[in-house]
């Protein structure tokens, strides 16, 4: 599953940005996503290609991804067959092996075939996938999700669940969750540490927030197209710098703009916390090139 | 240099907003290297009339002169013709409308009459497609968004009529720019605010597409964070005319002109 060869602008004779892009030491996205060729996307390749160049812009060194299934071609995004699912990580697995330095993987479930679930579970981490990525198929505080969360504390490693943030109705399309429901799958496994993705990803973040600010094993995914002001501010506020991870998801200028918005927001030492170090703290160790298992910073 | 053509001042309704005083949006285009911003007041979109904002508005530009005022226009209140007067009187770069607030058909009767007197003085008539998220909008925002066949309809209403769409995503922009003969679509400009950059690269594609000319510079701050706009220019593949366009030389050539 290769990736078009990455043209950097300076060769296309394009002059670069006057202001340089990327940011120095570690920098890990803990919510991208890539294609594969049985998707109803043409230009898989291409947007793959795309989030490696742009990352290399950022400064990304790692960007841990998922695969949604066929994303649509074959069974629903949010409710993924496990003929798709195994079809989409093993394409994730290429990708990691094909990029062992920048690409690391989730395993994409469907709770709802729990049995198939722990087996993709199993076998996905076995090959070095480092965290369990959880869609929109089955209400996050259901029981189904309980073997899954099993599965994380033995593995050590952390859940990332998509969320609808303050799910108010019903969605067609996904059984979404929000993050009173998460909480409730975090209370029930408090061993386990959960990603609550993207809240910048459309709905009422502060729903969320409010809702995350004493459950210590949830963090917050920075990620998504939402850059609303006062919106970095409300999370460090909620949750401190200590439960926040950055990410970019379907939008990396988002992601980049976040970043340098935390530039101004926050010493150094704390940013490195958001950028790398509470990832590195919550997935398996050595997860990360370069990266030892940082100690727990002292802040907030 | 850096022109930010969609940038607001003044709280907003739906919820807590830092850095809306002229002072500290003045401070964020420091922060961000924009030099100037045409800025709109944002309370008076949701008032019954927004006179009273474009006063404020014209006061604080008298003070702050990077800061350039774009007036709002309710054209169902009796006398609407006089702000556009005034705006031509006080150099407004533009006059912008929210039908949707307003309660008014987006390509209605009143709003034509708005774009046709837009069209005869040489100001351009600014739009937004939205100002927040559909997802996330408070329960009682009910205004709807502008729908891309409005724009359409308000281009072919009348000749010389000049529109700034702000806030549109990329369906929408290919949406009214090929449904658009070429010549009306050399008079819609839009901000660059609400699209993706990579790895989807829709504005990217859209420079190929729909043309560098068409595109200004637009951060929606103080409700969204103006770094973003920026990002999105960094990740580009751009010459550095290109790049210049959409930064401010584009909206050079939009801002008001006498007709």
């Amino acid at each position: 599953m290769g990736l078009e060869s990455v043209t950097l602008p300076e060769a296309a004779g394009l002059s670069p940005s006057p202001d340089p892009v990327q940011i120095p030491t570690m920098l890990i996205d803990v919510h991208a996503h890539f294609l594969h060729d049985r998707t109803p996307r043409a230009d898989w390749r291409e947007r793959n290609a795309s989030r490696l160049r742009a990352g290399g812009r950022i400064g990304i060194t790692t960007h841990i991804g998922s695969v949604l299934g066929s994303w649509g071609m074959t069974s629903p995004i949010y409710f993924p067959s496990p003929t798709d699912l195994e079809y989409g990580n093993d394409r994730l697995l290429d990708l990691q092996r094909e990029y062992p330095d920048r690409i690391r993987g989730y395993v994409c479930v469907n709770p709802n075939d729990t049995g198939h679930a722990v087996r993709e579970i199993e076998r996905c981490l076995g090959l070095g996938m480092i965290g369990i990525k959880l869609a929109a198929s089955r209400r996050a505080n259901d029981p189904l999700l309980d073997p899954i969360c099993v599965l994380a504390l033995l593995h050590g490693v952390p859940v990332l669940h998509h969320i609808w943030q303050h799910r108010s109705r019903e969605y067609p399309g996904q059984e979404a969750s929000d993050a009173a429901e998460l909480c409730e799958l975090a209370a029930r496994h408090p061993g386990v540490n959960f990603l609550l993705a993207h809240i910048g990803g459309g709905g009422d973040w502060l729903h969320s927030l409010h809702v995350v600010r004493l459950v210590p094993n949830v963090y917050v995914d920075l990620s998504g197209s939402g850059v609303d002001g006062g919106m970095l501010e409300a999370c460090l506020e909620a949750v401190g710098v200590t439960r926040l991870l950055w990410g970019c998801d379907l939008t990396m200028d988002t992601g980049l703009a976040k970043l340098r918005c935390l530039e101004h927001l926050l010493p150094p030492d704390q940013l490195e916390s958001i950028k790398w170090t509470n990832a590195a703290r919550i997935f398996p160790s050595g997860a990360f090139q370069s990266s030892s298992p940082p100690t727990l910073p002292d802040l907030c | 240099m850096l022109i930010d053509t969609t940038a607001f001042l003044g709280p907003y309704p739906w919820r807590q907003v830092p850095g809306t005083t002229p002072e500290e949006v003045l401070a964020v285009m420091d922060r961000v290297g924009i030099r100037e911003a045409w800025v709109s007041h944002l309370p008076a979109i949701f008032w019954r009339d927004p006179g009273a904002g474009n006063r404020w508005l014209y006061r604080v530009a008298g003070e702050h002169t990077r800061l350039h005022p774009v007036p709002a226009v309710h054209s169902g209140l009796p006398g609407w013709r006089r702000v556009l007067d005034e705006a031509m009187e006080r150099g407004a770069p533009a006059v912008r409308c929210d039908p949707t607030f307003y309660g008014l058909a987006p390509s209605g009767e009143e709003v034509r009459a708005l774009a046709a007197a837009c069209g005869e003085t040489g100001l351009p008539l600014m739009l937004a497609v939205r100002l927040e998220d559909a997802r996330q909008r408070h329960p009682n925002d009910g205004a709807g968004e502008l729908p891309p066949w409005a724009v359409r309809q308000l281009i072919r209403s009348h000749p010389a009529l000049r529109l700034l769409v702000t806030h549109a995503g990329r369906e929408f922009i290919e949406e009214v720019h090929f449904g658009s003969t070429p010549e009306e679509a050399q008079r819609i400009w839009w901000d660059i605010t609400w699209v993706w950059g990579p790895p989807e690269d829709h504005l990217q594609t859209l420079l190929g597409t729909v043309g560098t000319e068409r595109f200004v510079f637009g951060t929606g701050m103080p409700l969204r964070v103006p770094e973003n706009s920026v990002a999105k220019l960094d990740l580009l593949d751009l010459t550095s005319a290109q790049r210049a366009a959409i930064q401010g030389e584009n909206a050079r050539q939009l801002e008001a002109r006498p007709a």
